[in-house]
């Protein structure tokens, strides 16, 4: 389990990485969003892996809480989510004006010189 | 729960949200109520912060250092989501409202026509700077960050063309990467010490278990990372210049506070964090802001000299004057003392509110046909630059006489605060600072003396650089001086008066300064504070 998903954190990461290191503005945008994949899923294994367990306790008595989930990293994951998807759409928006403006897709608005 | 004065500490990220949220209802051609709406926000906002700032100071009683708590949601301190107003906080405040109040008015001159939502996304801008400034838990300090750097995608873009266009697009990836190693860096933290509160984890760090301390550092230096790309450290800065001499002139003033919330957010987590009291953890970082900040002030200083306009000197001028404040940073926290921090504190206050003014009048400096303005229309052809500014219609307004006399004093006293030069402001801070380099520098005199030499070359260097363009826009034009209005000047001379009432009241400022900085190398205060805060309910029971 903690291998797979490390695997998957550590690929995702690579990936997104490289494809932010290329000269064209939608890989640099698929590249985002595979880091922010990759950084959501990190966030939520700092909570430490537990499989089934309720992250809510219910009311009154007393619980042990290694029987629950920790449920800071799943509100910090949500919140994360939100504001990567707010920010990826507003970079396509100026990603398309780029395109629109200059005619080119390359993140610097011109072509190399060859 | 009764509305009473502790609701204040609050007040500085409500009213521009509020005051944002309502302008989206106006068409946009209501712009005069906005303009209103706008402008009085922005005035609330800075009496809230001035008396938030008065507050601060706190009486004999409480050595001369309160600190003011805001529990959201009631929930008591390391649990819920704590705001924290103390005097640094406090004075950055201030700092956003003088600058924030001369921006709008230059905008009102012109600029906020030029798009869409010019005053919505600048309410926006206040609330995240704010924000940023009142939180006292890591993850709300990424939501404000969050909200400050949309709002500032935005106003760059504000006015349009292919130049803001691109320069946006590596502003937005920049800052994005940044964002996201923020989140790896705050998880890191989290699964070290299982707290995002700053203050329990400045009582945590010195009694970290050794297995967690590596994991914590690691999650520490991510995160700085990202304040330290917004800040503008080089070799993390290339995207700096670019997109400030992209955003239009008031957009160019605002983000002048920008790389200081950066600044700040580096000089409070590393003294709550890494400070003296931090057992094996104090003093992490220290090499590497000394070493990052000369390299940034090098970096800057050398831009300014190459720049061939105005715009992107101004733009490495951010960089000298961050790169200052984050090399003192490493000398306190590697043990300078609160001398030296004070002296910063004065030069991170002045050098803003030049590099400020300064970002407004390039605007107005490079209008007419003079020795600058061709320089940037040789740039603008290179960068295809859009001809809007051309293309604007005829202002009406009050135009001012002897413009270039107007002109030319601003810019003088501009370049006399942010060279360091005797009788402004900005010599009184460099001068503290060497003293206290001076002073202090027994344990590292290299780096001392090192860092003493840069700052005087990097002072030499604003000198002739923003000469060179001062004697060919203001000695070598010729035909009709620039029109310029009296709308647009007048922030400009704000910004000019409050760095002369800086240097006159220099003691006072001074004072405040040297209070705070002890009060931030006691991190212990602000610890135990913010945890023995009171919950509003407990209050309510015991009356």
């Amino acid at each position: 389990m903690e291998m797979v998903l490390s695997a998957a954190i550590g690929v995702l990461a690579a990936s997104g990485i490289w494809l932010l290191l290329r000269p064209r503005t939608f890989q640099v945008i698929v590249g985002l969003c595979l880091l922010s994949y990759a950084v959501n899923l990190f966030i939520f294994a700092m909570g430490r892996i537990t499989l089934g367990a309720p992250p809510i306790m219910p009311r009154g008595g007393f619980i042990d809480p290694t029987a629950y989930a920790d449920p800071l990293p799943q509100a910090l994951v949500l919140t994360a989510i939100v504001i990567s998807f707010a920010t990826t759409a507003l970079f396509l928006v100026v990603m398309i004006a780029s395109r629109g403006l200059t005619g080119t897709d390359h993140v610097d608005g011109q072509e190399r010189e060859p | 729960m009764s509305l009473g004065p502790e609701h204040l500490i609050i007040a500085p990220i409500l009213i521009p949200f509020f005051a944002g949220a309502m302008m989206l209802v106006y068409d946009e051609r209501q712009r005069r109520a906005k303009l209103t709406i706008s402008l009085i926000a922005v005035a609330a906002t800075l009496l809230a912060a001035m008396e938030l700032l008065v507050r601060s100071k706190g009486s004999e009683l409480t050595g001369n250092n309160d600190i003011g708590f805001y529990l959201l949601g009631d929930w008591a301190a390391p649990y819920g989501i704590v705001l924290v107003v103390d005097r640094l906080s406090a004075m950055m405040l201030v700092l956003t409202g003088l600058l924030a109040l001369p921006a709008l008015l230059y905008a009102a001159a012109g600029w906020h026509r030029q798009g869409q939502h010019f005053h919505s996304m600048f309410q926006f801008l206040l609330m995240g700077v704010n924000g940023a400034f009142l939180t006292g838990d890591l993850f709300n300090l990424f939501v404000f960050f969050e909200v400050l750097l949309a709002a500032s995608y935005g106003l760059l873009l504000h006015g349009g063309g292919q130049f803001r266009v691109r320069g946006g697009l590596h502003y937005i990836a920049i800052n994005l990467t940044g964002s996201l190693l923020f989140l790896v860096g705050v998880s890191l933290v989290y699964g070290a010490t299982g707290t995002l509160n700053m203050a329990q984890l400045s009582m945590m760090v010195p009694v970290l278990p050794e297995a967690q301390r590596p994991m914590f550092h690691a999650g520490a230096a991510i995160m700085a990372l990202a304040f330290l790309i917004k800040a503008g450290i080089w070799p993390m800065s290339f995207w700096l210049p670019t997109a400030y001499m992209a955003g239009a002139a008031p957009v160019a003033a605002m983000f002048a506070i920008m790389t200081k919330v950066g600044v700040y957010v580096i000089l409070r987590l590393s003294l709550l964090l890494f400070g003296a009291g931090a057992g094996a953890s104090a003093g992490f970082g220290a090499e590497v802001m000394i070493a990052g900040g000369m390299a940034t002030v090098v970096f800057g200083f050398l831009g300014v000299l190459a720049s061939q306009g105005l715009g992107r000197m101004a733009a490495h001028l951010v960089l000298v004057s961050s790169g200052t404040v984050l090399a003192v940073g490493g000398f306190v926290l590697a043990g300078g003392g609160a001398q030296i921090l004070a002296a910063a504190l004065f030069y991170l206050l002045s050098s803003t509110l030049a590099i400020s003014a300064l970002f407004l009048l390039i605007e107005p400096m490079s209008r007419e046909d003079g020795g600058i303005a061709a320089l940037l229309a040789l740039t603008a052809d290179a960068y295809g630059l859009d001809e809007r500014e051309e293309d604007r219609q005829p202002e009406v307004g009050l135009a001012i006489p002897g413009t270039l006399t107007v002109l030319g004093l601003s810019f003088g006293a501009c370049v006399i605060a942010l060279a360091g030069l005797p009788p402004l402001s900005g010599f009184i801070g460099k001068i503290g600072i060497l003293q206290g380099l001076l002073a202090e520098g027994a344990e590292t005199p290299a780096l001392s003396w090192a860092f003493v030499a840069l700052l005087i070359l990097s002072g030499f260097a604003t000198l002739v650089g923003l000469v060179r363009v001062g004697i060919q826009t203001f000695w070598a034009t010729e035909g009709e001086p620039p029109k310029v209005l009296a709308l647009e000047i007048a922030p400009v001379v704000a910004l000019i008066a409050l760095l002369i009432v800086l240097t006159i009241k220099a003691d006072v400022t001074l004072g405040y300064m040297r209070d705070t900085a002890e009060a931030v190398l006691q991190p212990s205060i602000y610890a135990e504070g913010v945890l023995g805060a009171p919950r509003a309910a407990e209050g309510e029971a015991s009356d």
